[in-house]
């Protein structure tokens, strides 16, 4: 294997570099507080449902996701209509965008008397200021990811795997949910991880629309944020490192449920 | 299964993909579709199996018309040039499917599904491999899990769309005898598209061959190689010289020859196109009518020797092939002229130009799927 251990080499170093060494640092400085310190910090009630803010809502905006963007790759990949190429192309635009203009975007139209908040609003649906507006900022945000990995693998898996399967006598229903599901299953999970890694750091477009009431609508980044204004670096580090753990766990969970499933669609030979 | 097809007609946009096609099958056939890219022998399969829906005609799967049933109760056997087989499922389930989908009060056990999908695997000669992925086996053994898989079902009618396109020259000749074993022992009626001469010659009953929409000849595969009904089959089936000629007096003359190369059969008198292969041009002993060539060129490849001559009269370049200890070889010298006769040809009245590929043109103004199809052939 010519040229292993220089590229391995050169591979370690630089992940220490731009990832390890800054990820550790902030284990380090948590581990300042002890371990004590660092529960009663995540106890503390506005923590906690900060916390619980920021991964159920990158949990549930990460699903809809995965529903919706593996139903816009399906009409781009099987349809052909005017406009395609524009509207594929807008897809990319939550990748490009600052995240503060989304964020005010999204704000301007859901609030009591914006474009869509103002039909909204009699019917009782707060979007702005409320978590409801975290879950939405952080679909948007995380849309890209899944349409972009599915979208590969649906142009692969040919039309002809439903012929075949409805020549076999099988219903539409039993072709989606016993072909079309499973073969993409992989790609969808890993666009699933994607846009839930991508709404649980995110903090731009959030910000704007939660109105950021403690208990209710503030993210655990923002919370980071602000217990660093307050100086208190211990406790900014302790959340940030809970956040890190809890993230990992997650991912690893997904790849693990990735690798087994890509096991099943047999290893690429 | 018997299967009549009439006057089947489906355009794709402005552009006819099937113009007019009448087909008899009897049970238990194995028939070929050959015909060009663009021709529409894989458009006339796919209608056959109700993925696609013809604009006119009908279909009748002994005596039914089943123009009107969609391809899931139509139970055709279809096998996909590219395999089609469900990656995520080992290839026992790849085949069990087709039994496993069907509503509740019609499906066997599943001790009964599992135990008929391991017949066909052992009928396949693929026994034992039962708990692989598709993507764990060759191209080959790949075609034989969807053959197996299109058998579950006990097809009416069994339909391949290229099926060995795929494969390499040694396995597709392997799985074409194969084939051809299983189809005499299952005795499945059996229609597969091919744009390979050699192939459908040699698997099939009775060949199909197409061309723009049409069905140019329906024979055995001894009648259309020996008595091509047009200059598209003739042209189609080989390799092929044309040669400028006329008929006088109940003659056959190559153009500008000063003796006829042979009689008549029943040939209107006037301009002709001669047809003959390169393998039917010998050279000719002295006092049998024959014609001229100048020798350009001659080329070994393999076993065959490969020459290209001028005729000297006509102009025409013609080709010559010989197997390789053929005793005329070494007249056959590069500046060398010698006397050619025909052993074999055909003779079509001049006017009625073949057209051998797709019409590029129109096949470029066809509906992107239409064209995606030609190009796969």
């Amino acid at each position: 294997m010519p040229g292993f251990g220089l590229t391995l080499g050169y591979t370690i170093f630089y992940l220490c570099l731009i990832v390890l060494i800054p990820l550790a640092g902030v284990f380090v400085k948590a581990a300042g507080l002890g371990f004590d310190g660092i529960w009663q910090v995540v106890s503390s009630p506005r923590v906690y449902s900060a916390l619980r803010l920021s991964f159920g809502a990158a949990a549930i905006a990460a699903t809809i996701n995965a529903v919706f963007g593996l139903l816009v790759a399906w009409v781009f990949v099987r349809y052909d209509f005017f406009g395609k190429k524009l509207l594929d192309a807008t897809i990319d635009l939550p990748f490009a965008l600052p995240t503060a203009v989304a964020g005010i975007a999204l704000t301007a139209l859901y609030s009591g008397n914006g474009w869509i908040g103002q039909f909204l609003e009699p019917l009782g649906i707060k979007v702005a200021f409320t978590p409801l507006g975290v879950i939405l900022a952080m679909t948007f945000i995380g849309l890209p990811f899944v349409v972009r990995t599915v979208q590969p693998v649906l142009e692969e898996a040919e039309k002809e795997l439903e012929e075949a399967a409805a020549s076999l006598g099988a219903t539409r229903w039993q072709t989606i949910t016993q072909v079309i599901l499973p073969t993409i299953l992989p790609a969808l999970l890993t666009g699933y991880a994607l846009s839930f890694a991508r709404a649980v750091g995110e903090y731009g477009s959030v910000i704007f629309i939660a109105g950021n009431l403690p208990l209710k609508s503030e993210i655990a980044p923002l919370l980071i944020i602000i217990k660093l204004e307050e100086f208190d670096y211990a406790g900014a580090t302790a959340v940030a490192a809970i956040m890190l753990v809890l993230s990992f766990l997650l991912l690893l969970i997904i790849n693990l449920l990735q690798g087994w499933s890509r096991t099943r669609s047999g290893a690429r030979a | 299964m018997d299967i009549q097809i009439r006057n089947i007609h489906k355009g794709f946009g402005s552009f006819p993909a099937l113009a007019g096609v009448d087909l008899d099958i009897a049970s238990g056939e194995l028939i070929a579709l050959l015909g060009p890219s663009g021709s529409g022998k894989t458009t006339l399969l796919r209608t056959i199996a109700g993925l696609e829906f013809p604009d006119t005609g009908q279909i009748l799967f002994g005596g039914e018309d089943t123009v009107a049933l969609p391809v899931q109760q139509r139970r055709v056997g279809f096998v996909f040039q590219h395999y089609a087989l469900f990656r995520h499922m080992t290839i026992l389930e790849n085949v069990a499917f087709g039994l496993r989908v069907r509503p509740r009060h019609e499906r066997p056990s599943d001790k009964d599904i599992k135990r008929k999908a391991a017949e066909l695997l052992d009928l396949v000669q693929l026994g034992g491999l039962e708990a692989r992925y598709p993507t764990q086996l060759s191209g080959g053994q790949r075609q034989r899990v969807a053959l197996a898989r299109a058998l579950a079902i006990e097809p009416r009618v069994l339909l391949l769309d290229e099926p060995f396109g795929a494969l390499d020259a040694k396995v597709r000749k392997d799985l074409r005898r194969w084939l051809r074993e299983l189809h005499d022992k299952t005795g499945y009626t059996t229609i597969f598209v091919t744009h390979d001469q050699e192939e459908a010659l040699e698997l099939a009953d009775r060949v199909v061959v197409m061309s723009r929409g049409r069905i140019e000849q329906v024979g055995s595969t001894d009648e259309v190689y020996e008595n091509p009904a047009t200059p598209f089959v003739f042209d189609f089936l080989g390799n092929t010289n044309i040669l400028p000629g006329e008929v006088r007096e109940h003659h056959i003359y190559v153009n500008g020859g000063p003796q006829p190369i042979a009689d008549t059969a029943g040939h209107e008198p006037g301009p002709i196109d001669i047809y003959v292969r390169p393998i039917d041009l010998r050279i000719a002993d002295a006092g049998v009518p024959s014609f001229d060539v100048d020798v350009l060129s001659t080329q070994r490849t393999g076993p065959v020797v490969r020459c290209e001559a001028r005729a000297v009269t006509s102009g025409a370049v013609i080709e010559i092939e010989l197997p390789h200890l053929h005793h005329d070889v070494p007249a056959l010298k590069a500046g060398a002229r010698v006397p050619l006769r025909l052993s074999n040809f055909s003779v079509f009245a001049r006017g009625k130009p073949i057209s051998r590929q797709a019409l590029p043109d129109v096949v470029a103004n066809a509906p992107a799927e239409y064209r995606e199809r030609a190009r796969a052939g």
